[in-house]
């Protein structure tokens, strides 16, 4: 391992991180919160330094091998996360440190689960942390070390790693040749529609044009933090609308955008990934709109009321955000099952969006009918298709096991956070709910309405690096905890 | 710029390992997905699968508004087809590796109806390269500029040498002959000397200097050693075909020991005059007895690069003269010359080299005109002949006046048909065509080199 290399570069993201905090900051003197200036200032000149500090380090060769990035992947998103939870500590808005830490991993990750009980009271003076609360979304969803690669200089071309560790998707392509525009080109897309998700919510009255931009930045990173204790439900229905249909647009595979902006709409039409998740939606928003508008419990009155909770409640779940107009803690247990299982599905590869993303159940699936044929003819030979194209073994084989650790990692920390004490429901949409970056559970204790803070400081340690591990994909937050890797042998 | 590279093999990989460190936007094609995809993760290029002579693979990759394609795939007739395709889809150029000569004979219909702009056979190439260092037998590399009347040559110093402990200016004042240093490599570094610049022993030197007068100035520097007169190749390729066919023909006996039969039959039929050996190369029963001692030199082109270092050595360590050796993939040049083999050729390299040139040339329309490239020293050093079209702010201006930044060389110029090793005096004038030597390895035009 190349020791030096790896904190060569945490130095250079501690940098960058540095510069993102002074963002907030601008935010909080915007609204005179003049007291957050010292809450701000201190990690701004700490990881300033530490960054600087670790900069000056000299490695031997500048060779990033897949080992490399993983690491240096793994370390920064936990030392941004350390980095980044000074604020609320400093500031008294979240006093203990553990909660403060689930809290940023949460946004980083665009996980969108909080342990804070009563946001509204927030609402006004914290504005720049819950800002920086949104915007650690907005970070961590196209990943920060695409971001470093993006505007800072890079002298090797091996950088591809960086990415392959940061971006989701059974397997990571660039845009075009080389990394640098690859990572431009995704921040360009990221950032425009960003833009265009807050000028749509700002014409809207209920709307503040603070509100529009947390909501858009938590929208982008498919993240979920709100500012409102009815979540999106304190909004009109068109910013309802619009979340929605924004939050499916940022869990699409970012290369379709990209394949749009060249004009090569054909391409487009024939991805496969799309279309089901499309079709995942629509099935999934029918299904459920018709069952809660049935339900006398909900005493829905119009099938469009019904569809439109139902569409941005699908919409938010299978993107892995976590906004909700409505709580549906209270939705039959058919309805919540179908989120249940949204929650694991994810959106697409590559996009901003968690779970295990579509492209993998669609692997997975013809993997499982291959097997099934291979019962009746035990000499067949079947190749995987995907995209029109021939998913090779190893691939196939990944996407198998990723899906066994997942299962596996599901199961220990749902045993591990059941010491608690709380029902059973909870725990496992709990676990569901980080694993897969969503946010809110299923349950009243841990439904949209409801938050995480009732867990004990250990349950939210554990579920802070769940979190990481459903949004690096496992593998760089394990290998941080193998120590092999570290050693020279 | 846009590169499209069709084919990764041997070739394929190192053209791509090289033209990335250009900074150009580089795609690889090819369809092994495996390949392709380790490419990725090594060198900062977009990866297609796919037949690189299909159609929509082409269009996949990009080729449409691509500037350089080369098709470098293992048969000659698909990167012809390679090239149609991409021709006829906008690419701006062609490249294609052709290894029959008798395409290569057909520069007219391969241009105008097959759409391959450039033929590149990298065989023909290094046969030609070892032929120039056979005919120059001191040096350990031999380059040429202005269609072979400068020549730039590499030599190793030997403790005897006259110009061993001698500094440049010494060699300008009291040798007084018409030859320049113009870099020199000293263990792993390379340094492009200075006036007060001494040499030592061992010191690997490179000498510009006039064809015509450079018999007569390594005479005087007593580096001269007679022309060979006999050559024993190792390996019956493509390569000893075109090299032994050059021999031949400027009247050095030619041994070649091959151990296919089949192999030896047709060169047999091809060389008349050539005296061909069937047997192991590895086996110094058979050297010996064909007079390995007596051979002025030794060149090993066989397919094996572990086959031919081995008998190198063995050639060197029985007292040949003149070592020449094929090396194909990545050289470990310093652990080469540490076991005292400094003449080595590597197809790829040269194949790379020439596409390289042809890249730069393309990136430079506007400036002076680029005609040659040689890289040197595992490619630390550059040396670039440039035509200067019309008077521009450097011309007609006395060098010592000029501004070159640290690390360039103004080598040599040509003017007409004279030939001048320039000093503090000498101008650049339109017309001209300059060498220039570097160790800064992104040159692109001659304004370049100023300050």
């Amino acid at each position: 391992m190349n020791t030096r290399l790896v904190f060569k570069t945490l130095g250079k993201i501690l940098q960058v991180l540095s510069v993102l905090m002074c963002l907030p900051l601008i935010i909080s003197l915007i609204y005179f919160e003049i007291d957050m200036l010292f809450a701000f200032m201190v990690p701004i000149i700490s990881s300033l330094f530490f960054g600087t500090l670790l900069t000056s380090l000299k490695p031997k060769n500048n060779r990033m091998y897949a080992k490399e990035g993983c690491a240096v992947v793994g370390l920064s998103w936990v030392l941004m996360s350390l980095f980044g939870c000074l604020p609320f500590v400093i500031s008294g808005m979240i006093p203990n440190f553990f909660d403060a830490f689930f809290e940023t991993v949460s946004g980083f990750t665009t996980t969108g689960s909080t342990i804070i009980s009563d946001i509204d009271v927030l609402y006004d003076g914290y504005k720049g942390l819950l800002f920086w609360r949104s915007f650690t979304h907005w970070i961590g969803g196209m990943g920060v070390l695409v971001f470093v690669l993006a505007i800072l200089p890079s002298s090797e071309g091996q950088n591809i790693f960086l990415i392959k560790a940061e971006s989701t998707g059974a397997k990571v392509g660039k845009l075009v040749s080389k990394v640098r525009v690859t990572a431009r080109i995704l921040y360009v897309i990221y950032l425009v529609m960003t833009i265009i998700c807050a000028v749509m919510l700002a014409f809207d009255p209920t709307m503040s044009v603070y509100d529009a931009v947390v909501h858009a930045a938590g929208t982008a990173g498919t993240g979920g933090f709100g500012v409102r204790g009815l979540g999106v439900g304190y909004y009109s229905n068109y910013c309802q609308i619009v979340i929605a249909v924004f939050m499916m647009l940022f869990g699409i595979n970012f290369n379709i955008f990209y394949l749009l902006l060249i004009g090569k709409v054909k391409d487009v039409l024939k991805s496969e990934e799309l279309r089901w998740y499309l079709i995942i939606i629509i099935i999934a928003t029918v299904v459920i709109g018709v069952d809660i508008y049935f339900d006398a419990k909900l005493a829905y009155d119009t099938v469009g009321g019904a569809l439109k909770d139902s569409y941005f409640q699908v919409s938010s779940i299978i993107t892995t955000t976590g906004f909700a107009t409505t709580d549906f803690a209270y939705w039959s247990n058919f309805s919540k099952t179908i989120l249940f299982v949204l929650m694991f599905v994810g959106g697409c590869a590559g996009s901003t969006a968690g779970g295990l993303k579509v492209q993998r159940i669609l692997i997975l699936f013809k993997s499982g009918r291959r097997e099934l044929k291979k019962i009746a003819h035990q000499k067949s030979v079947q190749n995987i298709k995907l995209e029109g194209k021939t998913v090779e073994d190893d691939v196939a084989k990944g996407v198998t096991s990723y899906f066994a650790i997942i299962m596996i990692l599901f199961v220990i920390v749902t045993l591990l956070i059941s010491l608690d004490g709380f029902d059973f429901e909870s725990n496992v949409t709990a676990v569901a709910a980080c694993i897969n970056n969503i946010g809110p559970g299923l349950s009243h204790l841990v439904g949209p309405m409801g938050s995480f803070a009732e867990y004990s400081g250990f349950s939210k340690v554990i579920l802070s690096f769940t979190m990481l591990i459903g949004r690096l994909e496992i593998y760089p937050i394990l290998l941080l905890f193998n120590p092999k890797v570290w050693t020279n042998k | 710029m846009k590169i499209v590279i069709a084919g990764i093999g041997k070739f394929g990989k190192f053209l791509t390992k090289e033209l990335s460190k250009e900074n150009h936007n580089i795609t690889i094609v090819d369809s092994n997905q495996s390949l392709v995809d380790d490419i990725v993760d090594q060198y900062d290029v977009y990866g297609c699968y796919g037949n690189a002579a299909s159609y929509d693979t082409q269009k996949d990759a990009g080729v449409a508004d691509c500037d350089i394609f080369v098709a470098c795939t293992p048969s000659d007739e698909a990167n012809i087809l390679c090239c149609l395709v991409a021709k006829k889809l906008g690419a701006k150029q062609t490249i294609a590796r052709l290894r029959h000569p008798e395409y290569a004979k057909q520069t007219q219909i391969m241009q105008a109806e097959l759409g391959v702009d450039l033929s590149l056979n990298p065989d023909m190439d290094t046969a030609e390269e070892i032929f120039r260092i056979l005919r120059f037998p001191s040096a350990t590399k031999v380059e040429t500029f202005a269609n072979g009347r400068v020549n730039l040559i590499e030599i190793k110093l030997e403790q005897d040498s006259t110009l061993t402990n001698k500094t440049l200016a010494d060699i300008r004042t009291k040798l007084d002959v018409p030859i320049l240093v113009c870099a020199v490599r000293r263990g792993n570094d390379v340094i492009i000397p200075k006036g007060n610049f001494e040499l030592l022993e061992n010191d690997y030197v490179y000498i510009t200097a006039d064809n015509r007068q450079i018999t007569k100035a390594f005479k005087k520097l007593k580096l001269l050693k007679n022309t060979l007169k006999s050559a024993m190749i190792v390996g019956g390729g493509r390569i000893t075909y075109y090299l032994a066919d050059l021999l031949v023909d400027s009247g050095i006996s030619v041994k070649i020991i091959e151990k296919q039969k089949d192999t030896c039959n047709l060169l047999s039929e091809l060389l008349p005059n050539a005296l061909i050996l069937h047997g192991e190369g590895t086996s110094n029963k058979l050297l010996l007895e064909e007079g390995i001692e007596d051979v002025d030199s030794v060149i090993t082109l066989t397919g094996l690069d572990e086959t031919n270092i081995l008998i190198s050595s063995y050639a060197k360590s029985v007292g040949v003269d003149k070592v020449i050796t094929k090396v194909g993939r990545e050289v470990y040049e310093d652990i080469l010359t540490t076991i005292g083999l400094d003449s080595i050729v590597s197809p790829k390299e040269i194949f790379a080299n020439n596409i390289i040139k042809h890249a730069r040339g393309m990136e430079n329309t506007e400036g002076a005109e680029f005609k040659t490239l040689h890289r040197l020293v595992g490619n630390k050093v550059e040396a670039l002949e440039f035509g200067i079209s019309n008077a521009t702010s450097y011309t007609s201006i006395p060098l010592k006046n000029l501004k070159v930044k640290p690390n360039f060389l103004i080598a040599c110029i040509i003017r007409a048909n004279e030939v001048i090793i320039p000093s503090g005096n000498d101008t650049l004038e339109p017309l001209d065509s300059v060498v220039v030597v570097t160790t800064n390895t992104n040159v692109k035009d001659l304004s370049d080199i100023l300050e």
